[in-house]
């Protein structure tokens, strides 16, 4: 009993208040592009990233669906112009919405949706399918209903049955070996449905874009309501874009 | 000098494909251990075998050539550790590996999922269960099947490969300067493990030496990953006997160490920090001042909530005397890492083979009798211990300022180099071997996990079904590691 007690004791209090308002030390988040020159015809940046996250570099856009942080990119670049900051609100609806630039240096603020906000605003079950993900991102969807993250106090949990969840949170490039299990699971979800990709390699494929593994048709007919960018997203990431789209806790 | 953990052999000349399984044999019969054992197609249509052998001598390689007509008796039934080594070369070459007692998939690259050869058990009181790919929880994938006598569980079959994203052939495919990245995601939460591992073998081959401090911030980037790791395991066996303030403690006090990788390298996984040639990120001297007083913290909340888990009846009702794999087992399937040393083997590669960051600063070997999820569990409470003790020492060394990336220039044409890495879980290997022209033509990684998911099977053996759960976080294997 005692012995209970001290570590109740050194447990304190863990939870953070204000999600939105958190700002992880030194987290290597999103890329910030300077909007100065380059050098001509320099190609550095792109040549390093292993992600072909640079889709044009006249001017220099990074597709953050593809970006998995290594931060690879900025010591090559000559004139400096990539830093990266601690940012978790990067969330997207839109796939579009994941290019930046140094004209659009973030994704658009998430605007709530008020046919998700009444569906789904005050509970919410998420089903979690892992196709070819890397433990990372089942790592950081594990987080958020830690007592850190504790996105339970909002009524958002992740649940075992397909047929008890609201929504898919696809993590992994998609496997062909994970293709039909994906399929069967989303089928026993019940209507109202949503997916949701989490992590460059849901996004996008991530750096296995390329992989004749790779089987990505189910997002074609599926097509995500919100994009959750990082390899891993750190937790907060999906947290904010969550909590922004459904409506929840709005200063 | 201990022995070294990483190897470098030019031109070899290869053996017949009798007499590379004559020299296999009685090197294994001589004692060794094979580390890792794997087939490269080659252009001529020959297979090309390796062999990476351990002794107290250290490292040694043996390299053979055999031609898929003849193939190659397997060695399978004399020696139970080449189980999976032999069904992968089958897998990934074609190579017919006659006399093999299940040549079955380790990771369906080609073969529908549904086609796997599944074991059946007959009987009127027999029943199967299967569980997966998708489980109950935030996971991975893997599928496993029970052949249960009621509760008692006969056998357990788990097939794997629901993850394969060819990450191998990627690494080839790529520019060599992509390949870190690549291997950070072998298994996400083992980046520093493999990326280490990786970046040994390499090195080596391209004749570049790292300063010692970068070895030991390699070290100190591992031993936060280990910390880290095994917290997440000790914390979902907690949670899944219902021992709640050790499942939330436990979770906590991970999230202090992931988010102090963070602080030091921008990822709580430890992604960006090694690269070819060194470290991304080194630790100033301000910096290493300041963690020892967070780890002091960690070290006394660590104690507190362990001291409840080892002291409680009903936790150690629920976890004595389940799953237990007997040294002998874990020998014979050549079982490695945490697991290994929770059956009291004496394996360890920080300590055989320590490089210069255990050489300096050497890491006590840990290990438990009992080999039963009580023995995993406490294992890695006393390996958590021992390496923020670790951690504290290594932190005192000065200068761990990054120096600048060294430059890794051309191979060396027709060269084989190995890396061996002691990750959380247990050793990982990556292998490279260049052509004539000093071009990579094949990459082989190896997650400690290839060898221990047979071990999981063999250690539910006789056990009830409902202790599936606990004995499988007890491996704490990974699905994405077997299956690249
Ligand atoms: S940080 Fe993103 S954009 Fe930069 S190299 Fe890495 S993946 Fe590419």
């Amino acid at each position: 009993m005692l012995r209970s007690l001290r570590v109740r004791i050194s447990q304190g209090r863990q939870y953070i208040g204000d999600l939105r308002a958190a700002a992880p030390a030194n987290f290597r988040g999103m890329p910030v592009i300077a909007d100065a020159a380059c050098a001509p015809a320099c190609r550095a940046c792109a040549d390093a990233c292993p992600s072909n996250a640079f889709v044009s570099l006249d001017p220099v856009q990074i597709d953050l669906g593809r970006c998995v942080q290594c931060g690879d990119c900025a010591p090559v670049c000559p004139e400096k112009k990539l830093t990266f900051t601690n940012a978790c609100h990067t969330a997207a609806v839109l796939r579009d919405d994941l290019l930046i630039s140094a004209h659009r240096p973030a994704p658009p603020p998430i605007a709530v949706s008020a046919a998700l906000h009444k569906q789904f605003g005050r509970s919410l079950r998420l089903r979690s399918v892992s196709a070819g993900g890397c433990n990372g991102c089942e790592s950081e969807l594990n987080a958020v209903s830690n007592v850190n993250f504790d996105l339970g106090r909002y009524g958002i949990e992740f649940v075992a049955s397909p047929r008890h969840a609201d929504g898919l949170v696809i993590s992994g490039p998609i496997t062909r070996n994970m293709a039909e299990p994906l399929q069967l699971c989303f089928d026993a979800l019940p209507r109202p449905r949503f997916v949701l990709a989490f992590g460059a390699c849901a996004i996008s494929g991530g750096l296995f874009a390329e992989a004749p593994q790779i089987e990505r048709q189910f997002l074609d007919a599926n097509v995500p309501i919100l994009y959750v960018p990082g390899c891993p997203p750190h937790p907060l990431t999906l947290v904010n874009g969550l909590m922004d789209l459904l409506g929840i806790a709005l200063p | 000098m201990p022995p070294s953990p990483y190897l470098v052999a030019s031109s070899l000349s290869p053996l017949t494909h009798v007499g590379f399984n004559h020299a296999l044999r009685e090197r294994l019969e001589a004692g060794a251990r094979a580390l890792t054992y794997f087939g490269a197609p080659l252009a001529d249509g020959a297979i090309e075998l390796t062999a990476l052998l351990q002794d107290e001598q250290g490292l040694s390689v043996l390299r053979g050539h055999a031609t898929g007509d003849a193939g190659l008796p397997a060695l399978t039934v004399q020696f139970p550790q080449l189980h999976i080594f032999e069904r992968e070369i089958h897998e990934q070459t074609g190579l017919p590996m006659p006399g093999h007692p299940w040549l079955k998939p380790v990771r369906s690259p080609v073969a529908p999922m549904a086609a796997y050869p599944f074991f059946k058990m007959e009987g009127k009181e027999v029943h199967e269960v299967a569980v997966g790919p998708i489980h109950a929880g935030v996971i991975e994938p893997g599928h496993f099947r029970f052949m249960c006598l009621g509760e008692q569980v006969h056998h357990l079959e788990i097939q794997l490969g629901f993850q394969h994203r060819g990450i191998e052939a990627l690494v080839l495919q790529r520019p060599l300067a992509h390949a870190a990245a690549l291997v950070e995601t072998i298994a996400g939460d083992t980046s520093i493990g493999h990326t280490w591992a990786f970046c040994r073998a390499l090195e080596a081959m391209a004749g570049v030496t790292v300063t010692d401090e970068v070895e030991i911030v390699r070290a100190i980037a591992l031993e936060l990953e280990r910390v880290a790791m095994h917290l997440t395991g000790l914390s979902g066996i907690a949670t899944d006997i219902g021992f709640l303030q050790g499942g939330t403690t436990w979770g906590r006090l991970r999230t202090t160490l992931i988010n102090l990788s963070m602080q030091l390298c921008g990822s709580r996984f430890g992604r960006g920090w090694l690269r070819p040639g060194g470290v991304r990120f080194g630790i100033d001297a301000e910096t290493a001042r300041r963690i020892p007083d967070l780890l002091a913290q960690f070290q006394r909340d660590m104690r507190t909530v362990s001291a409840l888990f080892e002291t409680s009846l009903s936790v150690a009702g629920r976890l004595h005397e389940v799953g237990t794999v007997t040294a002998e087992t874990a020998r014979e399937l050549g079982l490695v890492g945490m697991v290994a040393r929770a059956s009291s083997l004496d394996l360890d590669q920080r300590v055989a083979l320590p490089g210069r960051a255990y050489t300096r600063l050497p890491m006590p070997h840990a290990k438990q009798l009992t080999g039963d999820v009580w023995a995993r569990a406490a294992l890695r409470i006393d390996e958590i211990g021992r390496s923020v003790v670790w951690l504290l020492q290594a932190l005192a060394v000065p200068g761990l300022d990054a120096p600048p990336l060294q430059p890794i220039g051309a191979l060396p044409p027709d060269t084989l180099a190995i890396g061996v890495c002691e990750g959380w879980r247990g050793e990982t290997i990556h292998a490279l071997q260049t052509d004539a022209n000093g071009k990579l033509r094949h990459f082989k990684a190896q997650d400690p996990s290839l060898r221990n998911w047979f071990g999981l099977a063999v250690a539910l053996r006789g056990n009830d079904i409902s202790d599936f759960p606990i004995c499988n976080k007890s491996f704490d294997l990974s699905y994405c590691g077997n299956d690249l």
